[in-house]
C-alpha cells in the first residue's frame, strides 16, 4: 500500500516523456501486485494478524487487521491489479485521457486505498480509505473532462457514493452503539438487539449496494464505465465492486452476531432482481462498455443472491451449506473479478485500435487482432459459464446451494426459493447469449467500418497482462478443489464451518458439493469430453466430406455479393430479449414506413428505474428547493433584516 | 478619583457613543460619516482609558492602543483613501424615510435599554449602566446597515457594529480576554481590506458601488 502511495507520488514528481513515465510506473506498479497476490495468498492460511499504526489522528490510530477474509479480497486485489498495471503500462501510453502524471497518481492513489479498505480493522480508516477510494476513482472517471457527458457521469457516479458513504457511516454509528470505541474489535463483542441489527444490516446493504450497484443504486454503473479509461472501469469493475462486497460480507457475517433469516432473504431478493435486470438489460446493449457495465451488475447481483443464501442457512445454524453457499459468492467474486478486467481489458484494446466503442460499427477483428480476440474469447467464455472454465464452477456451487434449500426448516422459503433459483438460472443463461453477442459481433463476421482494417493487435505488455487473467480462469477453471481447499479458513472464520470435509472426500479431479451421491463435477472429465467430442466430430466430418476447404459465395437470393451490412447486429441479435421483456424496460422506436427510400430506424432503451424512481426524487427535491428559494432575495438589505429580526427576537425571548 | 465622578464621565461618553450613532444613522455624506466613525472610535479610546486609569486594569491599555491605533486612525485612513480613489467625496445617498428609520432606532434603544436591565444588575462593574447604550448602538449600527444601499456605508455600518460590541465588552466585564480581543481587531482589520478590494472590483463589474448591482442570483434572472 505504501509502495503504492510512494509510487504515485514519485509518479507526479519525476516528470518524464509520457511513454517513458507510463512504462517505467505502471510497470512498477504491476510488482506491487504481485506482491499483494502474495500476501493474499500467504494470508490465507495464517492466522489474523493485527497491528496498530502510529498514523491517524491523536487518540485515533489505525488499526488494521488482515484475516482470512481481508487476505481472500486482497489476492483478488493483487491478481486483477497487476494486470491492470500492466495492461495500463501500455495503454497509457498512447495518449488518450489527461495528464498521465495525475492519471498515474490517482491510480496508484486508488489501489492503496483499496488494499487500505480490506485492511482497515476501524471504522475511522476504513471509512476514510473507503472515501479516498470513491475520489480517486471519481477523479479517475473524468480523465476526459472536457466532455460534458462524461462530467456527467461522474457527477452520479459521485452523489450515488455519497449516498452510500452516508449510510456505511450511519451504519457503523450504529454498530459502536455508544461505546464510542470505533475499532472492529469492539464491534464485535458488542451485541445488539434484533432491530437495531436489523437496521445495520439495511443500512451496509444500502450503502454498500451504492457502491456495489445493487438494484436501485445501480445506475451510476452504466454511465461511468462508458466514461472512464478502461484499465479504470476494469479496476472499478473487476475490483472496486468486489470491495463493496467484501464491505457487506464484513459487516453482516463478521461485525453482526445475531443473523436472522429475513436478512438473507432480503439480499436474496435484492441480488436476484439485480442479476435478471443486469442480464436483461445486457442484452440490449449496443455499446460494449454498457453492455460489460450491465454484466457487471449481473454478475455483482449474483454475488448478492449467494451470499443472502449463506446468510439463511448461517442463521438457520446450517453452517456446512452457508460455507457452501459461501463459497460460491467468494469463488464468484474472484472469477469476475478475473474475466470481467481481461474482458474490460479487451475492450481497451479494441478501443485504442478502432477509436469505436459501439457494436454497431465493430466487426471481424478476430484477423487484425488475433491476440486479444483470443484471449478474449476465454474471458468470454468463463462469463458465459461455461465448463471447463472458471465461471462454470462458482455458478455450479451457487445452484447446487440452491438446490439444497429444501432442507431448509422453513416452508415459505421452501416454496419460493426454487422460483429464485428459476430467475437465476434465466439471468445465467441470459447472461451467456449476451456474451455470445459481445464476441460475435465484435471479433467475428466482416468488418462494419473501412477503418477497422487498420486495426492492430496489442503489444507484449498488454498480452501478459490478459493473458495473466486467462491463465487464472483456466486454472481455478480445471482444479477448483485445490482452489477451494487454500479458501477453506475463509468459511472457517465467517460461518464458523469450513468445507474441508466434504473438499476431503473428494480428490482434487472432482469438486463435491456436499454428499459425491448428489453431484460432482470434474473439470478434466468436462474437458476429455469436449476435446473428445470434438476431435470425433471433426473426424467424421474428414470422413463423409472428405472434400477440402473451399470458398464460394453462400446463398445470395440473387442480391450478388453479401456485405458487411447484411450481418446480424447488436441491435438485431438483441431484439428477441427486447420483444420478451418489453414490460421492464421503457422503449422508444421509430419504425420507417415500408416505402421510404433511405429507411432508418431507431430506438432508445432507457432504465426504467430513472423514471420510476430518481426523476420524483429529483423533482421533490427541485420542489422542496424552489419553496425555500423564496426566501432568498438576493438583496443584501434583506438578508441583514433576517439576521436583525432573529438577534432581536432572540433578545427578547431570552432574556 | 472618586467613584460617582467617574461613573459621571462614563456616562458622558456612553450617551457621546449613542449620539453619534445616531448620526452616523442619519449621515448621508459618506465622508461625514467616515468622520463620525473616526469619533465614535475615540470616544471609545477614551472611555476604555477612563476605566483603564480608574481600574489600574493594564490589560485594558493593550485595548485602548488597539483602538487608537486602528479605528481611529488606521481604519478611517484606509476608508477614506478608498471614497478618494473611488471619487466618492461627495456622494451623497438617499437614505429613505429618514424620519422613520429615527423612530425605529428609538424603539431599538427602549428595547435594548429593557432589555440590558437585568444583566447590568448581576454586573458588579463601574460601567454597567452603559450596557444597555452599547446594545443600543449595536441595533442601530445594524439598522444602518440595513437602510444603507452603497457598499462603503454598509462597511462603515458593520466597523460600528464592532465598535459596540466593544463598548459593550468593555461595560460589562471590562474588555473581552485578550486573544479574542486581538482576534477581532485582526479580524477588522483583515475585513477591511477585503472590502476594499471588493470595492474596486464591484466598480469594475457594475459600474457603481450600489449593492443593488449583487442582488442577482445566479440562475434568477
Amino acid at each position: 500500500m505504501v509502495y503504492w502511495i510512494a509510487l504515485g507520488a514519485a509518479g507526479v514528481a519525476i516528470p518524464l516523456e509520457r511513454a517513458v513515465h507510463a512504462r517505467v510506473f505502471f510497470t512498477l506498479g504491476t510488482l506491487g501486485g504481485l506482491l499483494l497476490t502474495g500476501v493474499g495468498l500467504a494470508g490465507l492460511s495464517g492466522w489474523p494478524q493485527s497491528a496498530v499504526l502510529g498514523l491517524g489522528l491523536p487518540d485515533l490510530p489505525f488499526h488494521v487487521r488482515i484475516d482470512p477474509l481481508s487476505s481472500f479480497f486482497l489476492l483478488l486485489l493483487g491478481a486483477a491489479g497487476a494486470a491492470v498495471s500492466a495492461f495500463s503500462a501500455e495503454y497509457f501510453q498512447r495518449g488518450g485521457g489527461g495528464e498521465i502524471r495525475l492519471v498515474c497518481l490517482l491510480y496508484h492513489v486508488f489501489l492503496a486505498a483499496m488494499t487500505m479498505v480490506l485492511i482497515a480493522d476501524d471504522a475511522y480508516l476504513f471509512m476514510l480509505a473507503w472515501e479516498t477510494m470513491a475520489l480517486a476513482s471519481y477523479f479517475l472517471v473524468i480523465t476526459d473532462h472536457r466532455i460534458a457527458e462524461i462530467r456527467r457521469a461522474g457527477f452520479i457516479y459521485f452523489l450515488v457514493a455519497h449516498l452510500g458513504a452516508i449510510a456505511i457511516l450511519l451504519a457503523f454509528g450504529l454498530l459502536q452503539l455508544g461505546q464510542w470505541d470505533y475499532t472492529f474489535e469492539a464491534m464485535r463483542n458488542t451485541s445488539l438487539g434484533t432491530q437495531w441489527s436489523a437496521a445495520v444490516f439495511v443500512l451496509a446493504l444500502i450503502g454498500f449496494g451504492a457502491k456495489a450497484g445493487f438494484l436501485p443504486l445501480h445506475v451510476w454503473l452504466p454511465e461511468a464505465h462508458p466514461a472512464a479509461p478502461s484499465p479504470v472501469s476494469a479496476l472499478m469493475s473487476g475490483v472496486m465492486l468486489k470491495t463493496a462486497i467484501y464491505g457487506f460480507l464484513r459487516v453482516s457475517f463478521d461485525l453482526l452476531q445475531n443473523q436472522v433469516w429475513w436478512w438473507g432473504v432480503v439480499a436474496l431478493a435484492v441480488g436476484l432482481a439485480t442479476a435478471f435486470y443486469g442480464a436483461v438489460f445486457a442484452a440490449l446493449q449496443t455499446d460494449m462498455k454498457r453492455l460489460l457495465a450491465y454484466s457487471s451488475i449481473e454478475n455483482i447481483g449474483i454475488v448478492l443472491a449467494g451470499a443472502g443464501l449463506a446468510l439463511v442457512f448461517h442463521a438457520y445454524g446450517m453452517d456446512l451449506l452457508a460455507a457452501l453457499a459461501l463459497a460460491a459468492t467468494l469463488l464468484h467474486c474472484l472469477n469476475h473479478a478475473l474475466f470481467k478486467t481481461l474482458l474490460f481489458l479487451a475492450t481497451g484494446a479494441v478501443m485504442h485500435a478502432t477509436s469505436q466503442r459501439s457494436l454497431g460499427k465493430l466487426g471481424g477483428l478476430i484477423r487484425r487482432m488475433p491476440w486479444v480476440a483470443g484471449l478474449a474469447l476465454i474471458g468470454t467464455l468463463a462469463i458465459a459459464g461455461l465448463p471447463p472454465l472458471n465461471g462454470f464452477v462458482s455458478e455450479w456451487l451457487l445452484f447446487q446451494s440452491f438446490l439444497l434449500s429444501p432442507s431448509l426448516p422453513n416452508s415459505y422459503l421452501n416454496m419460493f426459493i426454487p422460483i429464485g433459483t428459476a430467475l437465476l438460472a434465466l439471468a445465467v443463461a441470459l447472461s451467456s447469449y449476451v456474451m455470445v453477442k459481445f464476441f460475435g459481433i465484435v471479433f467475428l463476421g466482416l468488418p462494419r467500418e473501412e477503418s477497422l482494417h487498420e486495426a492492430h493487435d496489442i503489444g507484449l505488455a498488454a498480452r501478459i497482462a490478459m493473458g495473466w487473467l486467462a491463465l487464472w480462469c483456466v486454472l481455478i477453471g480445471l482444479a477448483p478443489v485445490l482452489f477451494l481447499r487454500t479458501l477453506d479458513p475463509v468459511f472457517q472464520t465467517l460461518v464458523g464451518t469450513g468445507l474441508r470435509d466434504s473438499l476431503a472426500r473428494s480428490n482434487w479431479t472432482f469438486l463435491t458439493a456436499v454428499a459425491p451421491e448428489q453431484a460432482s463435477y470434474s473439470a478434466l472429465a468436462f474437458l476429455l469430453v469436449i476435446v473428445l467430442v470434438i476431435v470425433i466430430v471433426a473426424m467424421l466430418l474428414r470422413r463423409w466430406f472428405p472434400v477440402d476447404r473451399r470458398r464460394a459465395p453462400a446463398w445470395d437470393c440473387g442480391f450478388g455479393k453479401l456485405d458487411a451490412r447484411m450481418q446480424d447486429s447488436a441491435e438485431g441479435y438483441g431484439q428477441p430479449v427486447k420483444q420478451i421483456f418489453q414490460v421492464f424496460l421503457r422503449l422508444e422506436r421509430h419504425h420507417p414506413s415500408p416505402f421510404d427510400r433511405q429507411p432508418r430506424y431507431h430506438s432508445r432503451i432507457e432504465d426504467p428505474v430513472w423514471e420510476r424512481l430518481y426523476l420524483p426524487v429529483a423533482r421533490g427535491v427541485e420542489r422542496l428547493a424552489s419553496i425555500i428559494g423564496a426566501v432568498q432575495h438576493g438583496r443584501i438589505a434583506i438578508y441583514l433584516v433576517y439576521s436583525f429580526v432573529t438577534l432581536l427576537l432572540l433578545l427578547v425571548v431570552i432574556l | 478619583m472618586s467613584s460617582p465622578f467617574v461613573g459621571q464621565v462614563i456616562d458622558l461618553l456612553a450617551a457621546l457613543m449613542l449620539l453619534i450613532a445616531f448620526a452616523m444613522l442619519a449621515q448621508r455624506r459618506l465622508l461625514r460619516l467616515i468622520h463620525l466613525f473616526a469619533l465614535q472610535g475615540a470616544v471609545l479610546t477614551l472611555n476604555t482609558m477612563v476605566v483603564a486609569v480608574t481600574l489600574v486594569q493594564s490589560h485594558l491599555w493593550f485595548s485602548v492602543a488597539l483602538n487608537l491605533v486602528l479605528k481611529v486612525i488606521v481604519l478611517p485612513m484606509i476608508l477614506i483613501r478608498v471614497v478618494n480613489r473611488l471619487g466618492l467625496r461627495r456622494d451623497a445617498e438617499s437614505v429613505g424615510n429618514l424620519p422613520f428609520i429615527m423612530l425605529v432606532a428609538v424603539v431599538l434603544v427602549i428595547l435594548s435599554f429593557n432589555v440590558a436591565l437585568p444583566i447590568s444588575r448581576l454586573a458588579g462593574t463601574i460601567t454597567r449602566g452603559t450596557l444597555g447604550i452599547a446594545m443600543a448602538s449595536m441595533l442601530i449600527a445594524f439598522l444602518m446597515m440595513i437602510t444603507r444601499r452603497k457598499a462603503v456605508a454598509q462597511v462603515v455600518g458593520f466597523l460600528a457594529m464592532e465598535n459596540a460590541l466593544f463598548f459593550a465588552a468593555t461595560s460589562a466585564t471590562y474588555g473581552m480576554p485578550m486573544v479574542v480581543e486581538l482576534g477581532i481587531a485582526l479580524d477588522v482589520l483583515v475585513g477591511t481590506f477585503i472590502f476594499g478590494i471588493f470595492f474596486f472590483q464591484i466598480r469594475e463589474t457594475f459600474d457603481s458601488l450600489d449593492t443593488r448591482s449583487l442582488e442577482r442570483l445566479g440562475g434568477r434572472e
